[in-house]
């Protein structure tokens, strides 16, 4: 594919999406601002549900900026012609994703500014500091790898880039789910089935991610997705919808053997008001089964694609919502066999209900992360055409 | 003797006064201090401990919750965000019986969170006391979700009423510190003082480390119990009667 092939968006269009997204990232950035003016107090977080709608967020971006660069990954890695055209696209999202979710737990902190102390003091003991690592590594490794598949003098170094990007996002998203995977005390928590949990989501999300920003772009240059690569895409989408369902259930059901589990299970799965509903309802039917329906039934169209990625991404939402929230509202187990109460919410589940300003800052991450994306595609070259004959200087691409 | 020697005499007489009125407070402080010297680092010889006997604390006594605020000046309001660093959880078992017990940090050996905090500010002292550097706590609340005793408690408003000794702050993480100001003068932590003053005298506190000390002994000949004694973390507070 020749570099001159891609197009462009409209400047109009432009300024209007560009305003549109800072204004959104701006009001983020305002309610962070008063987070930490007034304290977590104005949140609904609490000691208890320490970590809240914000976490919900930054952890989908983080997750799903490492699972978007799947398609480069197949493209230079795997050597698959038609995910490599794709690639730069997918190297771009990527460090959009992960700019919105660290804009998002940075500003969660209850001392954002002391961010340049969590730069400069580190505890190797911690997986949060082995994470601070691979975010930033994370950042110049796809932004060398992004100016191998742009810049033609360094195409013959995109395959190294694009492996040396794949080895370091299988380990980030690794250190994000062990961050959970590492906790002993919480009965939701504390499994190696984690890491491959993590793994699985993050395809499955940067995939999702991934197709709903690539129709967009279509659709605003007048462009139609090519079927072959539209069946590939559908394919690969379900395969990950199908792999995370079958985590996710693997986890719930060793989980709910485990007697002394069975309780949160139960709260989790059945009794536990809005949890139960989200993970059922959002996560599992409209989540998974309704876009697998989606994709597998006769017919299925490009906007149906659409649809079950929108979806999906829906799904992760209220998955992480259930997984983060709904784990940390389940009391811990501090005495095994007596029922306890306390002034601290001993033996009580725990009541968190979202506030305007975390939820605003939540949606100020997506914002930064639709941003960066719209004034990078504006920028630089980024649309991926498949219909034209591939120019003579493309590396050593195809199968 | 001329008058530039009288001169330096009386300057140097000055000097001397002066360095005494600067050094008095220290040496006072000093002699004060039956602990150990302020520039003295804790030793690992010392292993500061609680024990907890569930027999002698009553249900409805909250002495060392209340001396705790008071101590460490934390809101006396509980509420699902204020930090309370001691409390009081009612143990009720399969028969029904009811007892009660206060629950702090258990200043383990192998803290978790200590081993979560990205920035090392939980840190555990020489002396066992885990504490957090609240100058670098970046208040990620890591360490509470790490915690299996539910210890500690985040900052969520603006504080008043700071005690100089206890600084806190908004926006970080805090916990039980054993009064580590109190200790580091040689007293025992407020809760203990509190309790004893009631009579009771459930919690009794000294070093592990010293096979002399009483609590040691006590640790020797009864049956304790280490809360959550399944995960290993060797926690420095341990109860009778659980």
């Amino acid at each position: 594919m020749s570099r001159e092939t891609y197009s462009r968006l409209e400047a109009r269009g432009f300024w209007a999406l560009a305003f549109l997204g800072a204004a959104v990232a701006l009001a983020g950035f305002l309610a962070a601002h008063a987070m930490e003016t007034s304290g977590h107090v104005i949140t609904g977080m609490n000691n208890q549900v320490v970590w809240g709608v914000p976490h919900v967020f930054a952890i989908f971006m983080i997750v799903a900026a490492s699972g978007v660069l799947n398609v480069a990954s197949i493209g230079s890695v795997f050597g698959h012609a038609v995910y490599k055209a794709r690639a730069p696209l997918s190297g771009l999202l990527c460090l959009a994703l992960l700019s919105g979710g660290l804009f998002v737990l940075m500003l969660d902190l209850g001392r954002p500014e002391r961010v340049v102390v969590a730069a400069t003091h580190y505890n190797f003991r911690s997986v949060f500091a082995w994470n601070v690592f691979l975010y930033s590594g994370m950042f110049t490794i796809v932004a060398v790898y992004l100016w191998t598949l742009m810049e033609r003098r360094m195409a013959p170094w995109s395959k190294p880039a694009g492996l040396a990007a794949f080895v370091w996002r299988i380990i980030l998203t690794s250190g994000t789910g062990s961050i959970f995977a590492f906790l002993v005390a919480r009965q939701a928590y504390g499994t190696a089935l984690l890491i491959p949990m993590f793994l699985a989501m993050s395809f499955a999300w940067g995939l999702a991610a991934f197709l709903v920003v690539q129709s967009t772009m279509y659709a605003w240059n007048g462009l139609a997705l090519p079927a072959d690569i539209q069946r590939r895409m559908r394919n690969l989408l379900a395969l990950f919808v199908v792999t995370v369902l079958f985590l996710v259930a693997a986890l719930h059901l060793v989980n709910g053997y485990f007697a002394k589990n069975l309780a949160f299970e139960r709260f989790i799965l059945a009794d536990g008001g809005v949890y139960p509903v989200l993970f059922w309802g959002a996560y599992v039917v409209a989540g998974s089964l309704v876009p697998l329906a989606l994709i597998w039934r006769p017919g299925s169209t490009a906007r149906d694609l659409v649809v079950a990625a929108l979806l999906v991404i829906a799904g992760a939402f209220a998955l992480l919502y259930v997984f983060i929230v709904g784990g940390q509202a389940w009391p811990l187990d501090i005495f095994p066999g007596y029922t306890t109460s306390s002034t601290f919410g001993d033996g009580a589940i725990a009541s968190y209900a979202p506030s305007l300003p975390e939820v605003l800052l939540g949606v100020g991450g997506l914002a930064v992360a639709f941003l960066i994306t719209v004034v990078g595609v504006r920028a630089l070259r980024f649309l991926p055409q498949d219909d034209l004959p591939a120019a003579p200087a493309a590396a050593p691409a195809g199968r | 003797m001329s008058r530039v020697d009288q001169g330096r005499r009386q300057i140097l007489a000055w000097g001397a006064a002066m360095a005494g009125v600067a050094l008095a407070p220290g040496v006072t402080l000093f002699d004060l201090a039956h602990g150990r010297a302020p520039t003295e680092p804790a030793s690992s010889k010392v292993r500061w401990g609680m024990l907890v006997d569930l027999n002698k604390c009553a249900s409805d006594c909250d002495a060392c919750v209340s001396a705790c605020d008071k101590e460490n000046g934390l809101p006396t309001e509980k509420t699902a965000t204020s930090a309370q660093w001691i409390r009081k959880v009612e143990l009720k078992d399969m028969r029904g019986q009811v007892r009660s017990l206060p629950m702090m940090c258990q200043h383990c050996a192998e803290p978790p969170c200590v081993d979560v905090c990205p920035t090392g500010a939980s840190f555990k002292r020489a002396d066992g006391i885990v504490l957090v550097d609240r100058h670098t706590c970046i208040g990620c609340r890591y360490c509470m979700m790490a915690c299996p005793y539910k210890a500690r408690s985040f900052v969520h408003e603006p504080t008043t009423g700071q005690r100089p000794e206890v600084p806190r702050g908004k926006g970080c993480v805090e916990s039980c510190t054993l009064c580590v100001h109190r200790i580091d003068r040689g007293g025992i932590p407020a809760c203990v003082e509190a309790c004893a003053a009631t009579g009771r005298q459930a919690i009794l506190f000294g070093n592990l480390n010293d096979p002399e000390s009483e609590i040691a002994k006590r640790v020797a000949s009864y049956a304790t119990t280490a809360v959550r004694a399944d995960l290993r973390l060797d926690p420095g507070v341990r109860y009778v009667g659980l």
